[in-house]
């Protein structure tokens, strides 16, 4: 398996990239003709594979990757790349992914509907990976019959995504309300929009690294359009907002304990010979806050945005072949003393330490 | 009945009658196990309570004359397995359970009742365009009610285009 050395949300900032690091849209389409994914025998799911393999779902040629050939640290790197789902790096049914377009496209196939299309951007372009995601939409159904219902329009598996069956999302790096305790407010604020916040890996994940991902729950009953508009013009200017208030009255207020926490951050990690991942997360978050706030000038934020790739276990042991391999690295035991001691040497390196 | 074990004082749970013979054998839950009998676990309680409800279920509909309501027919998906995994087994399962799907799916979806906004190129024909109108007039009254009068000025002109597209 090969991938590019970054991808599109470790790359220069976007718009509003000191808050919004990346940006997302999601479409979950299903088949007409075939049970949904938990249903369908192995045969209609390798069925299934093969037909959406046929059709040429982007302008240029993308790269088909088979999950149960792919070894359990290169679903690892996928997902840490939020190239794939989670629960799609752990099931055992044939199931694959296509990427295109700099990882800027992936279409998972057979995850819990027949196809998860996304497209993920650097920043907030919302309506931009909305209009890529579209063009790949209208190319698959030109070629295949969805399953669609007069009254809940896209039928998927689970009954709470049908409607537009679109899932828009962003991915926000929010220290300043982490760290003025506001993140709870936000939360509160945010499901009265009707919004979910899920940590840095989505659904059941935690946010290491001070990175929520807020998207919208209600899929029915509000256009695409209509949705978009709402993400563009009062949640993400809202979450922006709150955060460079809380980033600003830190530094009005209590700049030198800010400028302590920054630095320390960087003294750990220009000086610990055993990094654990959370740990890495922690600190490099506050380096993100300190070099968008000009703390520290001399640390480009795409190092930074690199190292939180870099220092993710998959990506780690991909980069040392000699470091033990095993068939279950997702569990966060295995994170075992020489891959904290390769990490805290990865991320010294690159920090000048 | 309330008989005592044959060897001593505890209430008997298991009653061996030997008809051909005239013995009755009567051993409390102890005894029993020792004298080498097989007893069935004592059921949990909600396993009662399951037994209990699908009883009630068979009475009321009156025994056998009719079947219940196995699943859906295209897929064998029960309701009973969805509400286990919140999946359903294939498109057809929406029309299976309608019904309870409505409920389902109000309280997740904030309440809406139809889908508004983009159906596949080929599928658009076959949108039954009163349902739709109706839902679309829903979405209009719920817009306005909560004062997003640009996205009932949207509505509305999406309900003329329908309007439209069906005269022509």
């Amino acid at each position: 398996m090969k991938l590019e050395r970054g991808g599109p949300w470790i790359e220069s900032a976007g718009p509003d990239g000191d808050v919004i690091v990346s940006c997302r849209a999601r479409l979950a389409r299903n088949l007409a003709g075939f049970p949904f994914v938990n249903r369908a025998s192995d045969g209609e799911r390798r069925e299934i594979l093969r037909l959406i393999r046929s059709l040429d779902l982007a302008e240029r040629p993308m790269q088909w990757l088979d999950m149960q050939d792919l070894k359990a640290g290169e679903r690892q790197r996928l997902l840490e790349r939020h190239l794939v789902s989670r629960p799609f790096t752990e099931a055992d049914i044939p199931r694959g992914v296509a990427i295109g377009d700099g990882e800027r496209l992936s279409v998972m196939v057979n995850e819990e509907d027949h196809l998860r299309m996304q497209v993920l951007l650097p920043g907030c372009e919302l309506e931009e990976a909305w209009r890529q995601v579209s063009q790949v939409d209208h190319r698959l159904e030109r070629s295949v019959d969805l399953a669609t219902h007069p009254r809940w329009g896209y039928l998927t598996a689970c009954p709470t995504n049908v409607g537009t069956a679109v899932r828009f999302s962003v991915m926000a790096h929010l220290p300043g309300l982490r760290l003025t305790n506001e993140i709870e407010r936000l939360r509160r604020a945010a499901n009265a929009l009707d919004l979910a916040v899920r940590g840095f890996y989505g659904e059941g994940s935690e946010s290491t690294g001070d990175f929520y991902q807020v998207s919208n729950q209600v899929t029915l009953g509000i256009s695409e359009a209509d949705l978009l508009g709402h993400f563009m013009t009062v949640v993400v200017p809202r979450i922006v907002e709150y955060e460079r208030m809380a980033r600003r009255m830190m530094l009005d207020r209590n700049r030198l304990l800010l400028e302590d926490r920054v630095h320390r951050a960087l003294g750990v990690l220009r000086s610990a010979r055993l990094l654990s991942v959370d740990e890495a997360m922690k600190h490099l978050s506050r380096i993100r806050l300190g070099v968008s706030l000009g703390l520290l000038e001399n640390i480009p934020l795409g190092i930074v945005q690199r190292l939180f790739l870099e220092v993710q276990s998959g990506h780690l042991r991909q980069a040392n072949n000699d470091l033990p391999s095993t068939t279950e690295v997702l569990n966060r035991e295995m994170d075992d003393e020489p891959l904290r001691q390769r990490r805290a040497d990865v991320v010294r390196i690159a920090l000048g330490g | 009945m309330n008989v005592k074990c044959d060897r001593c004082e505890e209430p008997a749970e298991v009653h061996e009658i030997d008809v051909s013979k005239g013995v009755q054998v009567h051993l409390c839950r102890e005894h029993a196990l020792e004298a080498g009998f097989q007893l069935p676990e004592t059921p949990p309680v909600t396993k009662l309570l399951s037994d209990l409800a699908s009883m009630q279920v068979q009475i009321s509909s009156g025994g056998t004359s009719e079947p219940r309501h196995r699943g859906c027919e295209t897929c064998g998906t029960t309701f009973g397995q969805f509400r286990k995994t919140g999946l359903l087994g294939c498109p057809a399962c929406y029309g299976t359970f309608a019904k309870q799907l409505e409920s389902v799916i109000g309280r997740s979806q904030n309440g809406a009742t139809a889908h508004v906004g983009r159906v596949p190129d080929q599928a658009a024909d076959l949108v039954d365009q009163q349902a739709l109108r109706r839902s679309i007039l829903d979405e209009i009254d719920r817009a306005v009610a909560s004062e997003q009068y640009e996205r009932a000025a949207r509505l509305r002109d999406r309900l003329q285009t329908i309007a439209e597209e069906g005269e022509s």
